[in-house]
């Protein structure tokens, strides 16, 4: 598969562990990604396979601290977007627990940005399904209408200002975008492989049931050494 | 030798005309902040900037999370750069800190593979009919407030100390991970000499307290929240930051980042809640503040105006501290002072809650 950030996140490793060290999710979860720079860099394609199937490659969180460390200036993150996309472009996201999750984000974050313009608005962060954010967010969800209402004219409306409502014809050039650029055609394809693994898994398909499983199921299995 | 290499982290900052991309994690988790932010720079600073009603999301959290394509969202950055140039302007300044950290990777995608903004230019002609016009410069909006820090200290109304001692704040900073540990020298200070939020801070009278983990991440991690079988991910990250920061008794932390803002906020509250932990010195959370409600109190602002009553951990020590006056009453209230009843109280709050832990003040 074509992608830059192959060519831009991995020019030449030395295997010295510094994106490791600084790593969040290494610190967290079995997780070391100067490994799979090594794995990568080898061009073993079995390897790379295996690494397509496993969680391995779902823990990085993607704050990018490992490319300012790196002394070769690579960028194992990268290297790790890239891969996620190959193990969706593949269908082999679903052989792993922390891979299947890929169906709960595009079904609250994805279609979010085709609903309504935005990536999240108040009434999709659910109080029931976020207790982290508190009684606070209880109060705001509850009262959204008249509290936005002190900050923006425009909450849930067209005009300028926050939470606005995304005009259609605008919403019309995003969904245009999503499919010339291949973006719709990604998101089907999470739909497509999920819907053949939850009926193997033993759902009736990638229904609502199956989509929670996937956002609420931690093995445990994650953080050994 | 004395090293100088933070030198090399300095950026052309354009005075004036800018084109306003939202935030969606800022305009949901702090709304008051982003009208603040246009209101100082219109009313106080006297600053052209304007608030384009036809951008959208530049769908960076699904890029991140990994279900929007690459040339997905180089195409729909694509289509904002041609608003903002429809819009007459050359100048675009981002409200969240990832968006910024997007627009520069994409720039640079275009600089160093042109067949990638070959590709970008002919999706956005088929997909919108619009041209990409790139922009002369890009900064995050905190870049904009840092740059007029010293107008905005001369039209101060108060400072950042206390105002029983005279002694400054102590503030710990968090610049955010896409500020500039993408590409470091398009953030003040880069990634290993933040100075964006610093500079603030010193030009409005407060002290920065630098402590162990202050380039650490705030834990956001994408899929590693807002999947909630990761969320152990996210709680750990701030909490590694939270400990580490706690013995330095900090007044208050401020953040560049809109998500880490609200992260350092709300786990606050789950530690307290889980644990029975509290890092604020005086037995309530630290508490968090975008950098746009700093501005807005040093302005002169009312805080609820502000919209610090959005946050979990009480802002009330710190207005006290600071010698604000402020209504307490007024807190809760809806548009037009309607009442719209009140949260419940968490342990981080300042009224007594009721909880199973006994809380370690």
């Amino acid at each position: 598969m074509e992608d830059v950030r192959f060519e831009e996140g991995l020019k030449s490793c030395m295997n010295c562990g510094v994106c490791t060290a600084v790593c969040p999710a290494a610190e967290f979860y079995n997780y070391d990604p100067r490994q799979i720079v090594t794995i990568v860099q080898t061009r073993d394609e079995a390897e790379i396979e295996r690494l397509l199937r496993s969680d391995t490659i779902w823990y990085c969180g993607e704050c990018m601290s490992c490319r300012p460390r790196c002394p070769r200036g690579n960028t194992p993150a990268y290297v790790i977007q890239a891969l996620r996309t190959l193990s969706q472009r593949t269908g082999l996201f679903v052989e792993s627990e922390k891979g299947r999750q890929q169906l709960a984000l595009k079904r609250t974050i994805g279609d979010n940005i085709l609903r309504t313009g935005y990536c999240i608005v108040p009434r999709s962060v659910r109080p029931d399904l976020h207790p982290e954010q508190g009684p606070i967010w209880q109060w705001i969800v509850d009262n959204d209408t008249e509290l936005y209402a002190r900050f923006s004219d425009v909450y849930g409306k067209e005009g300028a200002g926050a939470l606005r409502r995304v005009d259609d014809k605008t919403m019309d050039e995003i969904h245009r975008i999503f499919e010339v650029s291949g973006g719709k055609a990604f998101y089907d394809n999470i739909e497509k492989h999920s819907e053949r693994k939850a009926r193997e898994m033993g759902y009736d398909g990638a229904d609502e049931e199956y989509m929670m499983a996937t956002y609420t199921t931690n093995s445990d299995n994650h953080y050994e050494i | 030798m004395r090293r100088t290499s933070w030198q090399e982290y300095q950026k052309d900052i354009a005075d004036d005309k800018y084109y306003y991309a939202r935030s969606c994690i800022r305009q949901n988790f702090f709304p008051g902040s982003e009208k603040a932010f246009l209101d100082i720079m219109h009313n106080d600073l006297g600053i052209d900037i304007f608030d384009d009603p036809l951008h959208t999301s530049c769908t960076g959290i699904g890029y991140h999370s990994d279900i929007v394509p690459l040339e997905t969202i180089m195409t729909v950055v694509a289509r904002q750069f041609s608003l903002m140039a429809d819009a007459g302007y050359e100048h675009f300044i981002s409200s969240c800190i990832t968006s910024f950290g997007i627009y520069n990777e994409i720039l640079s995608t275009w600089e160093e593979f042109p067949e990638t903004e070959e590709r970008t230019r002919r999706y956005l002609k088929e997909a919108t009919g619009r041209e990409l016009v790139k922009p002369r410069s890009i900064a995050h909006t905190s870049d904009i407030m840092f740059h007029h820090r010293h107008a905005i200290a001369r039209k101060a109304k108060r400072q950042l100390r206390n105002a029983f001692t005279g002694e400054p704040l102590r503030v710990v900073e968090h610049i955010g991970c896409h500020y500039a540990k993408i590409f470091p020298k398009s953030g003040i200070g880069g990634s290993e000499f933040p100075y964006v939020l610093a500079g603030m801070i010193e030009a409005w009278g407060g002290e920065v307290v630098d402590y162990p983990e202050r380039r650490h991440c705030c834990g956001f991690g994408f899929r590693n929240y807002l999947v909630q079988a990761n969320r152990g991910y996210s709680i750990a990250n701030s909490h590694k930051k939270l400990e580490s920061m706690a013995p330095y008794r900090p007044d208050f932390i401020v953040a560049n980042c809109p998500g880490c803002a609200m992260f350092l906020d709300k786990w606050q509250y789950a530690i307290a809640e889980m644990e029975g932990t509290v890092y604020g010195a005086d037995g309530h959370g630290i508490p968090v503040l975008t950098y746009e409600e700093m501005a807005g109190l040093v302005l002169g602002y009312d805080p609820w105006e502000l919209g610090m009553q959005m946050h979990q951990v009480d802002v009330e020590p710190l207005l006290d501290k600071m010698g604000i006056e402020y209504d307490r009453e007024a807190k809760y209230l809806g548009k037009n002072g309607k009442y719209i009843g009140k949260p419940d109280i968490a342990a981080v709050n300042c009224e007594e809650a009721r909880s199973i832990y006994e809380i370690k003040r």
